[in-house]
């Protein structure tokens, strides 16, 4: 049985024309699970019994004709673990929170359910979002399916680890510097951080508000097509969501790239990048041109300056954002503690892990007294700089394009006794947080048997354009179909051309 | 004070916390009514739940927005929410959400009443932000406990300028505030329930000089009377400590009512910064001229304004006019009397002398009498048409305020009715005299002071109903004809 190598849109299809059912197929993925993710730890909460109740509702529906318009109607699903789900540990991979049962849903959670999705479960993640190998998690690392002693990337690892092993028809993630992005590539498979306020941020647990988005988790842009469109919109209960249209995606994809401007973006690949993923990366490139692009180089002069402005930003806004875990309402509280002092103090070094705190503890600093104007002021300046340095980009070229990082998957331990090399994974990724624009990642082969990822950016609220790019390039090519053998394995069976 | 001392000059600013009277809170759906049971109407967002985000009250900020307008201050079309960070367990997020470099409200004007006159006192500020929980310290099996439904509580905080130079001039200030607040409905003020607090940043410096002396700031007190004592408090005490050579120490005091003294509160955090920084859940709040314009056309009249009217079209004294103006309801009562009874200066007499004085004797407002401005009308108007005496018409007054009926059924069964008919009253009248001879003699001889006595039978025996004028025509035409 192949049913997980089928994308969304095949399973729809599938489901439809009868060849199985929404609960054959969740009881499958939920089969593989069991199987699987002893292996992996991909998943840190599994949902079987809601998830077949779910699966039963879905048939049901589409029994009674009510499947129509509903390409997510029965798909199984899975949620990294930052999204709360009512009634469901919601634990942002923290000891923290791993007794925290959400009491209510995040707008993204409750708009697949209403799509008719089947959520399987929720999944890894670096602790609270911070991390860029999922190595940070209290529920232990995940292993890219890809390479035994290799990480997933992060901080939405068990999100891509799961796509990409079969073990969910998509998922969700979020990005707050990369975090979609570099695990997408990591994984080979398709991760789009769409625009700051596509997607509303109700629900979702806090890193750094200015800067986390959600986004798909797919095996093809028409799959992420299809798992935005459901995502996307605005949300009154998120003022920073965007009161804009949204536009059908599936229905751009298939628009020719002529004339298409791709802007190669001189920074990236001045950057020291691994001969493999260059090499790719170039490939890639040219099957573009080969469908109608043309390629200008543009200059993002200050990119240099992302990453100091990101980690001067995001640990800012995370140091408040995680004030609300001080063991009095809920989440981790010490053992006997003997003043309110004792209480703050050892909940929160008990309940955070060694990254968040580091986090918090920078944070603390940059809006310090006296230190706010050195950091946080000219952090701020410097994202306006970024931003305008797109914005002119914008002006000649349609879609960026670079290698999302600068190397694949690297081997588990390896980085977490370096921070420096572990932030500079997100090299190439945070400028499109800091500006706010969609940016998407997608497998363009192997460099040494693992993925390698490029990365497209567009202006403002354009995602259909990257789907469409990334659309173009996968009916063309089968870099996105390609399977880590040891799937393919469990799978019983090799992977299909689209 | 020995001749070396100098002569000390105090300096007064206050920062006054004004609950809005939305019926949700500031940034989350939950009810603001008070004296719920503990944690009822504590919501998601109030508890600061992981994953919630706030979304800005449109009728808190069109309140702010009032206030600013009807001080005349200028109202920002843009304004900028920030966080304040500190930890204590009645503070859900560890942050409190206000505004700090870009509030709502910016400067503004208002005008007090004080001794020596008319004084302006300029304000700096006021900004929005939401309220703390509160900690309940009594014992919960070995915990404190905490109540958070007054957690995000819309406040605004109102800065003045230190320009107040004594606690009549705060306190008078502080009403002054108190009224225009309530006037535009922008809050309940009730002080009891903690809608109003005043925090009052007290120096003293020498007559004479410029710098501000070191101030101390003594937090949340929720009456006028205490702040007047707290204030005086701190005075006394600063003079003291400077004239014994002592230095004022900048910190914060909790006023006492029971021992009538301020001492340094406890502090809630050791250090404190606060580490600002804009609200990133929130967008900066943009607002068009239009919805200010809109929201300056639907001001009431303001409470000066009308008061000098109250003066102008109905020959009101200065001070009646500020009395009847202390409450926009109560202007409103007294207007309708005057309107009603045709008799403004009879309306403001009874409203300010017998409707005033019972309700401060019950310790009642306006909103609460008993009788209603049509009926204190209707009463006014059956003096001036001579249907009762004014005497009798506090007695109907008084029995309105006991059981509300129809102001002419009590009069006809107290039969206060005024018996001006002389066919009714002469054989009365008769009879008196018959039965006091010696009385009807002296006034015969032409002492007219026995003409009292007669007048007073008489509304004896008609238990007031009689006109007292008509009684004194027919004793004098039956005695001296």
């Amino acid at each position: 049985m192949t049913m997980h190598n089928r994308t969304i849109a095949q399973m729809g299809a599938d489901m439809a024309a009868g060849d199985y059912s929404s609960v054959e197929l969740t009881t499958h993925y939920l089969d593989r699970i069991a199987a699987e993710d002893v292996r992996l730890n991909s998943y840190i909460t599994g949902m079987r019994d809601s998830a077949l109740t779910e699966a039963a509702a879905a048939d049901a529906d589409r029994l009674n004709g009510a499947g129509s318009n509903r390409p997510l109607l029965g798909i199984p699903i899975a949620h990294k673990d930052i999204f709360c789900t009512e009634g469901t540990r919601t634990s942002a991979g923290s000891r923290m929170l791993d007794n925290f049962i959400a009491p209510y849903s995040a707008t993204v959670v409750e708009k697949f359910r209403s799509a008719g999705a089947i959520t399987l479960g929720k999944t890894n993640m670096d602790e609270f979002a911070m991390g860029s190998s999922n190595e940070t998690s209290f529920y232990g690392a995940v292993t890219n399916p890809w390479g035994e002693n290799r990480v997933p990337g992060g901080s939405s690892g068990g999100s891509a680890a799961a796509v990409a092993a079969r073990l969910c028809a998509g998922a969700t993630g979020t990005d707050t510097g990369g975090s979609i992005r570099q695990p997408a590539a990591f994984c080979g498979i398709t991760g789009l951080k769409p625009t700051y306020g596509r997607i509303s941020r109700w629900g979702i647990i806090a890193y750094a508000s200015s800067l986390d988005q959600a986004g798909p988790m797919t095996r093809s842009a028409e799959d992420a097509a299809i798992m935005l469109g459901v995502m996307a919109g605005a949300d009154e209960r998120d003022s920073t969501s965007l009161d804009v249209p949204v536009p059908d995606y599936v229905s751009q994809l298939d628009r020719p790239l002529t004339g298409l401007r791709l802007g190669r973006v001189r920074q990236y690949f001045e950057h020291d990048i691994d001969a493999g993923s260059g090499a790719r990366i170039e490939d890639a490139i040219n099957a573009l041109c080969k469908l109608g692009a043309t390629v200008v180089d543009v200059d993002l002069a200050n990119l240099r300056h992302a990453i100091p402005a990101y980690y001067v930003i995001a640990p800012a806004e995370c140091s408040a954002n995680l004030s609300r875990y001080d063991g009095v309402r809920f989440g981790y509280r010490c053992d006997d503690p003997i003043d309110l002092a004792d209480l703050y103090r050892r909940s929160r070094s008990e309940g955070l892990g060694r990254e968040v705190q580091r986090r918090i503890l920078a944070g603390t600093f940059a809006l310090s007294a006296g230190y706010y104007d050195a950091y946080y002021r000219k952090a701020q300046q410097v994202r306006r700089l970024i931003r305008d340095d797109f914005v002119n980009a914008f002006d000649i070229a349609d879609v960026l394009i670079g290698p999302t990082t600068p190397a694949p998957a690297f081997a588990l331990g390896e980085k977490t006794d370096d921070q420096l090399a572990m932030y500079l994974q997100d090299i190439f990724t945070i400028g499109a947080n800091l500006a706010g624009l969609p940016a998407l990642s997608m497998p363009v082969g192997l460099s040494d048997g693992l993925p390698v990822g490029l990365q497209l950016i567009a202006p403002h609220l354009e995602e259909a354009r990257l789907l469409n790019v990334a659309h173009q390039y996968q009916m063309g090519t089968d870099f996105h179909t390609l399977t880590p053998v040891g799937t393919v394995a469990a799978g019983g069976q090799p992977s299909e051309q689209p | 004070m020995s001749p070396s001392q100098p002569v000390w000059e105090v300096v007064i600013g206050l920062e006054i916390h004004v609950q809005l009277s939305t019926t949700s809170k500031l940034f989350s759906g939950a009810s603001t009514t008070f004296g719920a049971v503990a944690n009822s109407q504590a919501c998601a967002v109030d508890l600061g739940l992981p994953g919630v985000l706030p979304v800005v009250n449109g009728e808190a900020y069109r309140k702010a927005v009032r206030f600013g307008l009807a001080v005349g201050a200028e109202i920002g079309e843009r304004s900028v929410f920030d966080r304040k960070n500190y930890f204590y367990p009645d503070l859900p997020k560890g942050y409190q959400i206000t505004q700090l470099d870009e509030p709502i409200v910016k400067g503004g004007q208002l005008k007090i009443e004080t001794d020596a006159g008319e004084r302006v006192i300029n304000i700096t500020r006021a900004h929005l932000e939401e309220d703390a929980g509160k900690s309940l310290h009594e014992d919960y099996s070995g915990m404190s406990g905490i109540d958070l439904n007054r957690a995000g509580t819309p406040l605004i905080e109102i800065v003045s300028e230190p320009e107040l130079r004594s606690s009549d001039e705060a306190v008078a200030y502080a009403r002054a505030i108190h009224r225009l607040v309530t006037w535009l409905d922008v809050s309940d003020g009730e002080m009891a329930e903690g809608s109003f607090r005043c925090d009052a940043n007290v120096s003293i410096r020498p007559v004479g000089t410029d710098e501000f002396g070191t101030r101390t700031e003594t937090k949340n007190v929720n009456s006028f009377r205490f702040l007047q004592r707290a204030i005086e408090y701190e005075i006394v005490r600063q003079r003291k400590v400077l004239e014994e050579g002592g230095r004022i120490v900048q910190e914060t005091r909790l006023y006492d009512p029971d021992k009538d003294e301020t001492r340094p509160m406890r502090s809630k955090e050791t250090a404190t910064d606060y580490r600002y920084f804009p609200e990133p859940d929130l967008l900066p709040v943009q607002i068009s001229r239009e919805y200010i314009d809109e929201i300056r056309t639907s001001l009431p009249e303001l409470p000066d304004a009308r008061s000098r009217r109250f003066v102008a079209e109905y020959a009101l004294s200065g001070d009646d006019a500020q009395v009847l103006t202390s409450s926009r309801a109560l202007s409103d009562y007294f207007e309708q009397v005057a309107s009603e009874s045709g008799d403004p200066r009879a309306a403001g007499n009874w409203v300010r002398v017998e409707l005033l004085g019972r309700l401060h004797r019950e310790d009642a407002n306006v909103s609460g009498s008993p009788i209603s401005a049509l009926q204190l009308a209707k009463l006014i108007s059956r003096i001036s048409d001579k249907t009762i005496s004014g005497k009798a018409a506090k007695q109907v007054f008084d029995q309105m305020w006991e059981s509300a009926g129809d102001i002419d059924d009590i009069i006809e069964a107290q039969g206060l009715k005024q018996v001006s008919d002389s066919a009714e009253l002469e054989p009365l009248i008769s009879t008196i005299i018959d039965a006091n001879p010696k009385q009807a003699d002296q006034f015969r001889a032409g002492k007219d002071k026995v003409l009292g006595f007669f007048v007073g039978r008489v509304m004896k025996e008609t238990r007031g109903a009689a006109n007292p004028q008509q009684v004194n025509q027919i004793v004098r035409k039956l005695l001296r004809p």
